[in-house]
C-alpha cells in the first residue's frame, strides 16, 4: 500500500499531510499499516491549485493562512441571489431583472485580504457586458448590504464600467478613469501601508484613490457587482499570472519599507548602541558556548563573561555529543557534570531517551556504533554549531505533525514490526537525500555538487537505483521531507566536528541501513524501545498524562514501521537538523541551574521581532510583509 | 596697505611656496612637494584658484609628462591637476587653456594602470563639465579606439571612460564615430557589471548613443548581454525596486530604440513597462529633475503613436497630476524656506515646459484627450500665460501645446474662443526666433478656419500683412505657413478680404511663391488662388486685374514636371476661371490652353481627366452668354469625340461628368 501510494507522482502535496498512518493495533499479533489517499481525478484542477498556491505564497510570504486564509473565490455564500458562480466559484453571471438599481448584486470573496498581504492583488476578465455594462469591482467590510452597487454604502468602494467613475462610501461617483467593457481586464490593488487603493485596466494603473477608513480596512474583502442580464465576469486571484505587474509594485514597496528600516534612528547617546550590541554578541556566544571566540570577543570589546570558562566548555562538550548524534554519551556526560539535572527533569530526561532511539535507528548513537553499525556521513557528520534561530512558525512549518495519531492508547511497540525492514536490499539511498564526502576531503560539499558526486560515484548505478532515485524524487516533494533535505545539504557548507573525523572514509559506498546495519545494535535498539515504553509508563504513573512525551513516543517508534524509515513520511526525526531543539533544551535546563537566561538577549530579541510582526498582521499594518526578521539574518 | 588684504597676501605667498616646491632640483622634494599641494587643495576653491594663477598648471603639466619623471610623481601631479578641475568653471577653462587635455590624453599611452586611472578620473572631470569643448575629445582619431581598449582595464578606467562618452556623444557625428569604434561590443558588458557606477554610465552611454540614431538602435536590439537580449536587460533595470535614476536612463534608451524604429511601438516592453515607468516619474514623490526628463522622455515616446497616448492619458491620472508642474515656487515654500524657494525657482521654467510638451503629444490626435486637457483646472489660462513668458523654452512649449489642441473643431469653437488665445498668439507672432514663429503661425492657421469664431477678430488685428511677410522667410515651414494660413483665410472670405490678400501679397510674390523649391508651398499658394478664385464676381474682379499673370503661371505649371496633386489643384484654378462671366474668355481665346486641357482630358490620371472636364463643362455651359459659340468652338478642336469616349469611363464620376457635359451639347 505505501509504495502504491509514492508511484502516483501527480498527487498533490496536501494530499500526503492528508494520509494518514493507522495503526491496525494489537499487543500480540504485530502490526500492519494501511495508509489512505486521498486521490482526485481532475489533475488538470490541480494543477492551478498548485500554481495558485505558488503564487500566493510568492506574493503573500508573510500571510500565515491558518490565521487568516487568502480569498481564493467567490463565496456562494455571501453574495445576492441574483448571482450565479460557476467554474469553480470563479466565474460570475447576473441572473436577475436588471431593470432598476434595486435589481443591483453583489458577491463578495471567501475571506478578507490579510494584512499580512502588505499589497493585495486581483483581477476580473470581463466575458460578456450583457446588455448595459453596468458593472463594478471594489471592496467592502463584512456585512455590507448585497444588494447594492459597490461604493454606495458605507465601508465599500467601487470602480465602476459604465462610466468610469469611483464610489466611495456615497451614492456619487467622482470621474476617475476609463469606462470598461466586454475583454477588459480589470484589476483592484489594496495597498494596506499606506492605505491606499488604486485600479488597473489591461495591465495600466489608473492611479491612486486615498481611502481615509483605515480602522476597516484591514477587514475589507473584494467585492464585484454585476446590474443587468447577460453580464459575465471571470476572477483571478491568482490563478492565472496577471496581466498587471504587480510584483514590480510590490519591490517598490518593499524597498520602501528596508529602506525606512535600515535609516531608523537608533540610540542617541554616544557608543550606547555599540555596546548594546556587543552584549548581545557576547551573551550569545556564551549561551551556545563558543568559548574561544566568546573569550576573545569580551577581550576586545572589554566586556565581563559572567559564566566561568570550565562550564561553558562542559557545556559545549555536551553540545558537540547531541548535535553529533552521541546521545548515549551525552546523557552520561550531563548526569556526571550535573548530577540531580535530569532526576529533577524526567520529562528533559525522557526527551533525551527518544532521541537517543531515534539516533539508534539512524545508527548514529555511541550505543549500537560500537555494535558495529555503520552510519553514512551524511546522518553522522554535524557541524557543531547551532542553527541560529529557528522560530516557532518556522518549527510549525517544517516540521509539524504528520501523524496526529488518532490510534489507539495501547502500547503497540513490538519487535515484529521489525520483520521484513533489514532484509529489503533495494533500499538504497539515493544520491539526493544522502551526499556521501570525497574521500579525504574533510568538508564542504556545496549543494551543487549533489548530482556530480551521483555521476562520479564508483558504485555501479543499476537501473533498480535510478529508478528509486526517479521515484524518490518525484514522490518526496512533501513538505516537510523536501525542507529536511534542503537543510541537510546546507548544513554541509561547514566544517565537521573533529569527532567525526573517523567517518569520511567509508561513506561513499554505504548505503543507508537500519541500526548502521549490524543485527545486534537492531537488538540493542529494540530492547532499548522496550526500556523507553516502560518509562513512557512509568512517567505517566508519576505524573500524569502528557500528550507532547505520548506523541514524541509514537513519532519514534513509528519510524520502524517503513522498510526504509529514512523516506517515510516520518524520516524527518532522523535528519540532523532534529537535534538542534533537543539540544537548545538541555543547554537552557543547564543555565538554568547556574541562574542563568534560558535564552540569549539575542534570540529573545529576534523572537520579539517576529512576535511583534505577528501582531502588526493581526492588527492591519501591511508594512509587516515586507519586513520578514529572516531578512536581517545572514 | 588696508588690513583686509594682509591675510589675502598671506594666502597668496603660502600658495606661492607649494609652486616654489615645484622647481626643486631635488625630485625626492618636489615629489614631497606635489603631495603637499595635494593635501592643500582638496575642497579648498580658493587654494585652487590661487595655484593656477600662480602658473601651478604648466609645470604640473611638465613634470607629468616628462618621462624622466617618477611614475609616482607623474601620478601625483595627475591627481592634484583632477582636484584642481574639481572647482569652478573657470578653473576648467584655465586646465583647457594650458592644454591638459592633450598632455593627459598623451598620458593614458603609459603602462601602468595608477597612473592611467588618476589620468582618466582627471579627463572625466574636465570633459563633464559644459565648458570643455567636447570636439577636443575627437581631434586625434586614436584616442577613441585607445579609450575602448582601456575599458577592459578595470572599473575605474570603465567608470571614467563611459562617463566621457556619454558627455561627449552630442552629435550624430559623434554617435557615427563611437559606434564605428565598437562602442556597443565593447560596453554591452558593462551593463551588468557588479558596480553600480559602472553599470549606470555605460546605460547612459546607450541612451546618448542611441537617440535619433537608426543604425545604433537597430544594432542594439540584437544585442547580448550574458544571453539575454539588451531590452530586457533595460526592462530589468527600470524595476521599481532600481534607483530612480537607473530606471528613467533605461526608460530613455528603450524610448530612443523605439522611436528609431528599432522596437515596435505595441511591443509590450514599451506598453506595460517603459511607459508606466516614465508615467511614474511624472509623480509629485519624485525630484523636480526627474519629473522634467521624465515628462519630456515621455512626450517624445509618445508623440507619433495614438494608441500611447490614449493609454498615458489614462495611466495614474496623469492628465491631472501635470498640472501640479505649474505649482511651482509653491506658494508655501516662499515663506518657509529660501534654500527650496530658490530651488523651485530654478526649475519652474523647466517644469512648465516639460508639462506643455507631454500635454502637446498626448492631445496631438485624439479628440477626447484634447476634451480632457482643456478641462484640467486653469489649463487654457496656463498656456495663455505660457505664451508671453520670458523663458524662450516655454514660450516655445506653451505654443506646441495650444497647436496640438487647436486641431480639434469643438476647441477652436469653445475655449479657444473664450479664452481669447488669439490675443498672445499674434503678440507672440510679432518677434520671435523661427522655431517659435512656426508652431505659433502654424496654430494661426488653424485658428484660420472658417468655422473658428477666432478668425473675425484676427482679420480685424491686421495679420494679413504678417502672415504675407512671412511668406518672404528663408524658412520653407514659415512659408508654407504663412501661405497655408492665408489659403484658409481666403476661404469663402468677402470680396474685400481677398482683395486685401492680393493687395498685400502683391502679384510678384504671389508668382514667385508659385516657382516655390518647397512643393508644400506650391500647392498651398494654389489652394490660395483657388480659394481667391470663387464666386463668379470675386472670379471675373481679379482675373480683370491679374489675368494675364495668371494664366501664364498655369500655363508654366502644366508645362513643367510637377506631382499628379499640383496639376490636378492648377487644372482646378482652371476650372475656376471657366466659370467667370468675362474670365472665360481668357481660356478661349487662348488654343494653347485648350489643347492643354485636351491632353488631360485623355490623360492615364482619373483626378486629372476630371479635373480637365470640370474645366470643359464650366466652358460650354449653356444660359450664358456665348454659350452658342463655345460650343462651336470646342466641337471644332474636337471635345465632343473626347467627351463622348469618357462617357464610358470606367470611372462612375468621371463618365458622370462627361454625360452633364454633353447634355449641354443636346440642350
Amino acid at each position: 500500500a505505501r509504495l502504491a501510494s509514492r508511484g502516483s507522482g501527480l498527487l498533490l502535496t496536501s494530499h500526503f499531510t492528508k494520509s494518514r498512518v493507522v495503526a491496525m493495533s494489537g499487543q500480540s499479533s504485530g502490526c500492519g499499516f494501511l495508509m489512505s489517499v486521498v486521490v482526485h481525478g481532475d489533475s488538470a484542477l490541480n494543477e492551478q491549485e498548485k500554481e495558485l498556491n505558488q503564487r500566493l505564497r510568492r506574493l503573500y510570504p508573510a500571510v500565515n493562512e491558518n490565521e487568516t486564509p487568502l480569498p481564493r473565490s467567490w463565496s456562494p455564500k455571501d453574495k445576492f441571489s441574483y448571482i450565479g458562480l460557476s467554474q469553480n466559484n470563479l466565474r460570475v453571471h447576473y441572473k436577475g431583472h436588471g431593470k432598476t438599481p434595486k435589481d443591483a448584486a453583489s458577491v463578495r470573496a471567501t475571506h478578507p485580504i490579510p494584512a499580512a498581504c502588505g499589497v493585495y492583488y486581483f483581477e476580473v476578465k470581463i466575458i460578456s457586458k450583457g446588455r448595459d455594462g453596468y458593472m463594478g469591482i471594489g471592496l467592502s467590510a463584512q456585512g455590507v448590504n448585497m444588494n447594492r452597487l459597490p461604493g454606495w454604502d458605507k465601508h465599500s468602494y467601487g470602480y465602476h464600467g459604465d462610466d468610469g467613475h469611483s464610489f466611495c462610501s456615497s451614492g456619487t461617483g467622482q470621474p476617475y478613469g476609463p469606462t470598461f467593457t466586454t475583454g477588459d481586464v480589470i484589476g483592484c490593488c489594496v495597498n494596506l501601508i499606506n492605505n491606499t487603493c488604486f485600479y488597473t485596466k489591461n495591465g495600466h494603473s489608473l492611479g491612486k484613490k486615498l481611502q481615509n477608513q483605515r480602522q476597516i480596512l484591514y477587514m475589507l474583502n473584494l467585492l464585484i457587482y454585476l446590474d443587468t442580464p447577460g453580464e459575465v465576469v471571470d476572477a483571478n486571484f491568482g490563478q492565472h499570472p496577471f496581466v498587471y505587474d504587480i510584483e514590480d509594485y510590490m519591490r517598490e514597496w518593499r524597498t520602501k519599507i528596508q529602506a525606512q528600516i535600515d535609516r531608523f534612528p537608533i540610540g542617541e547617546r554616544e557608543g550606547e548602541w555599540q555596546s548594546m550590541i556587543q552584549k548581545m554578541v557576547a551573551s550569545y556566544l556564551v549561551h551556545h558556548s563558543y568559548c574561544a571566540t566568546a573569550e576573545a570577543f569580551a577581550k576586545s570589546t572589554d566586556q565581563a563573561v559572567h559564566e566561568e570558562l570550565a562550564s561553558i566548555k562542559n557545556r559545549q562538550k555536551i553540545q558537540k555529543l547531541v548535535l553529533s548524534g552521541r546521545m548515549g554519551e551525552a546523557i552520561e556526560t550531563t548526569q556526571q557534570l550535573y548530577p540531580n539535572l535530569l532526576e529533577r527533569n524526567p520529562d528533559l530526561l525522557f526527551m533525551l531517551k527518544v532521541r537517543q532511539f531515534i539516533e539508534m535507528v539512524n545508527g548514529t548513537d555511541s550505543e549500537v556504533r560500537c555494535l558495529g553499525g555503520r552510519s553514512p556521513k551524511s546522518q553522522d557528520s554535524y557541524p557543531g554549531s547551532p542553527r541560529p534561530f529557528s522560530s516557532p512558525s518556522h518549527k510549525a512549518s517544517s516540521s509539524q505533525s504528520y501523524l496526529t495519531g488518532t490510534g489507539s492508547d495501547t502500547s503497540w511497540f513490538d519487535s515484529n514490526c521489525c520483520n521484513g525492514v533489514t532484509s529489503n536490499k533495494n533500499h538504497s539511498s539515493s544520491p539526493h537525500s544522502h551526499k556521501p564526502c570525497p574521500p579525504g576531503s574533510g568538508s564542504t560539499l556545496p549543494v551543487s555538487d549533489i548530482s556530480l558526486n551521483g555521476s562520479r560515484s564508483q558504485q555501479p548505478i543499476t537501473s533498480n537505483d535510478m529508478d528509486m532515485e526517479v521515484d524518490h524524487f518525484t514522490n518526496g516533494v512533501t513538505e516537510s521531507s523536501s525542507n529536511g533535505f534542503l537543510n541537510g545539504s546546507s548544513k554541509h557548507t561547514t566544517e565537521p566536528d573533529d569527532c567525526d573525523a573517523d567517518m569520511e572514509v567509508e561513506s561513499a559506498q554505504s548505503k543507508r541501513q537500519l541500526c548502521g546495519g549490524s543485527q545486534a545494535a537492531i537488538e540493542r535498539m529494540i530492547h532499548f524501545g522496550r526500556e523507553l515504553q516502560s518509562m513512557s509508563e512509568h512517567l505517566r504513573r508519576e505524573c500524569g498524562k502528557n500528550s507532547a512525551n505520548k506523541k514524541m513516543l509514537k513519532d519514534a517508534f513509528s519510524l520502524l514501521a517503513y522498510s526504509d524509515p529514512w523516506n517515510s513520511p516520518v524520516g524527518y526525526q532522523l535528519d540532523a537538523i532534529q537535534r538542534e531543539p533537543v539540544c537548545s533544551t538541555l543547554n537552557s535546563a543547564i543555565l538554568e541551574t547556574h541562574n542563568l537566561p534560558k535564552q540569549p538577549p539575542l534570540a529573545q530579541a529576534v523572537g520579539q521581532a517576529a512576535q511583534c510582526l505577528a501582531i502588526m498582521a493581526r492588527t492591519g499594518s501591511g508594512s509587516c510583509a515586507f519586513a520578514s526578521v529572516d531578512d536581517y539574518l545572514h | 596697505i588696508p588690513l583686509c588684504l594682509i591675510p589675502l597676501q598671506e594666502v597668496t605667498a603660502t600658495s606661492r611656496h607649494y609652486v616654489d616646491r615645484l622647481f626643486d632640483p631635488d625630485p625626492q622634494k618636489v615629489l614631497q612637494g606635489v603631495i603637499d599641494m595635494k593635501n592643500a587643495v582638496i575642497g579648498n576653491n580658493k587654494q585652487k584658484a590661487n595655484l593656477i594663477v600662480l602658473g601651478a598648471v604648466p609645470r604640473l603639466l611638465y613634470l607629468l609628462q616628462q618621462s624622466s619623471s617618477s611614475l609616482e610623481l607623474r601620478t601625483e601631479c595627475a591627481v592634484v591637476l583632477g582636484s584642481l578641475a574639481m572647482g569652478t568653471e573657470n578653473n576648467i577653462k584655465s586646465l583647457v587653456d594650458c592644454h591638459i587635455i592633450p598632455a593627459l590624453l598623451q598620458g593614458l599611452l603609459c603602462p601602468d594602470l595608477i597612473f592611467i586611472e588618476a589620468c582618466l578620473r582627471c579627463l572625466r572631470t574636465v570633459f563633464i563639465s559644459p565648458v570643455t569643448p567636447v570636439q577636443l575629445l575627437y581631434t586625434d582619431s586614436t584616442v577613441i579606439p585607445h579609450l575602448m581598449s582601456l575599458l577592459s582595464r578595470s572599473q575605474r578606467t570603465q567608470e571614467y571612460i563611459t562617463q566621457i562618452f556619454s558627455h561627449c556623444c552630442k552629435t550624430p557625428e559623434h554617435q557615427t564615430v563611437l559606434f564605428n569604434h565598437g562602442a556597443i561590443q565593447n560596453i554591452a558588458p558593462l551593463l551588468i557589471s557588479p558596480s553600480y557606477k559602472v553599470r549606470m554610465q555605460a546605460l547612459k552611454c546607450f541612451s546618448v548613443l542611441a537617440y535619433e540614431n537608426t543604425q545604433v538602435s537597430m544594432t542594439l536590439v540584437n544585442v547580448l548581454v550574458d544571453g539575454e537580449l539588451l531590452s530586457q536587460v533595460f526592462v530589468r533595470m527600470m524595476q521599481r525596486d532600481q534607483p530612480i535614476e537607473m530606471q528613467l536612463t533605461a526608460a530613455k534608451c528603450l524610448t530612443y530604440m523605439c522611436r528609431a524604429g528599432a522596437i515596435r511601438t505595441d511591443d509590450s516592453c514599451i506598453v506595460l513597462k517603459t511607459l508606466p515607468c516614465l508615467v511614474r516619474m511624472c509623480s509629485k514623490e519624485h525630484l523636480l529633475e526627474e519629473r522634467v526628463e521624465g515628462a519630456e522622455t515621455l512626450a517624445y515616446l509618445m508623440e507619433p503613436d495614438v494608441e500611447l497616448q490614449r493609454i498615458a492619458s489614462t495611466t495614474d491620472h496623469l492628465v491631472s497630476m501635470l498640472a501640479d508642474y505649474f505649482k511651482y515656487p509653491s506658494s508655501v515654500s516662499a515663506i518657509t524656506d529660501i534654500k527650496r524657494l530658490d530651488h523651485d525657482l530654478k526649475h519652474a521654467h523647466e517644469l512648465r515646459q516639460a508639462a506643455f510638451k507631454l500635454y502637446a503629444s498626448l492631445g496631438s490626435n485624439d479628440e477626447d484627450i484634447r476634451k480632457k486637457i482643456t478641462e484640467t483646472e486653469n489649463m487654457m489660462d496656463r498656456i495663455v500665460s505660457g505664451l508671453s513668458e520670458s523663458s524662450i523654452k516655454v514660450r516655445l512649449a506653451a505654443v506646441r501645446c495650444l497647436h496640438s489642441l487647436s486641431r480639434s473643431v469643438q476647441q477652436l469653437r469653445t475655449s479657444f474662443h473664450d479664452h481669447a488665445v488669439w490675443k498672445p498668439l499674434m503678440k507672440l507672432l510679432q518677434n520671435a526666433p523661427d522655431e517659435v514663429l512656426v508652431m505659433a503661425s502654424s496654430t494661426l492657421c488653424n485658428l484660420l478656419l472658417e468655422f473658428s469664431p477666432s478668425k473675425e477678430p484676427i482679420l480685424e488685428s491686421g495679420v494679413i500683412e504678417l502672415l504675407c511677410s512671412l511668406t518672404q522667410s528663408d524658412s520653407p515651414a514659415l512659408r508654407v505657413n504663412g501661405i497655408w494660413a492665408l489659403m484658409n483665410m481666403a476661404f469663402q472670405a468677402d470680396q474685400k478680404v481677398k482683395v486685401e490678400i492680393v493687395r498685400c501679397l502683391g502679384t510678384e510674390q504671389l508668382f514667385r511663391l508659385l516657382s516655390d523649391p518647397d512643393t508644400n508651398v506650391l500647392m498651398k499658394t494654389l489652394g490660395l488662388l483657388r480659394n481667391l478664385l470663387s464666386t463668379r464676381p470675386h472670379i471675373d474682379q481679379i482675373m480683370s486685374s491679374h489675368g494675364k499673370q495668371i494664366m501664364q503661371a498655369v500655363t508654366l505649371i502644366l508645362e513643367a514636371e510637377h506631382s499628379i496633386e499640383v496639376k490636378e489643384q492648377t487644372l482646378c484654378i482652371l476650372a475656376n476661371i471657366a466659370d467667370g462671366n468675362t474670365a472665360k474668355e481668357l481660356i478661349m481665346t487662348n488654343d494653347d490652353m485648350l489643347q492643354k486641357i485636351k491632353y488631360y482630358m485623355g490623360h492615364s490620371n482619373v483626378k486629372l481627366q476630371l479635373a480637365a472636364t470640370f474645366c470643359i463643362s464650366n466652358l460650354i455651359w449653356n444660359e450664358e452668354d456665348g454659350s452658342q459659340e463655345r460650343q462651336d468652338k470646342l466641337r471644332e478642336m474636337g471635345f465632343v469625340d473626347i467627351l463622348h469616349k469618357l462617357t464610358q469611363a470606367s470611372d462612375p464620376n468621371l463618365s458622370d461628368r462627361a454625360k452633364t457635359a454633353m447634355q449641354q451639347y443636346l440642350a
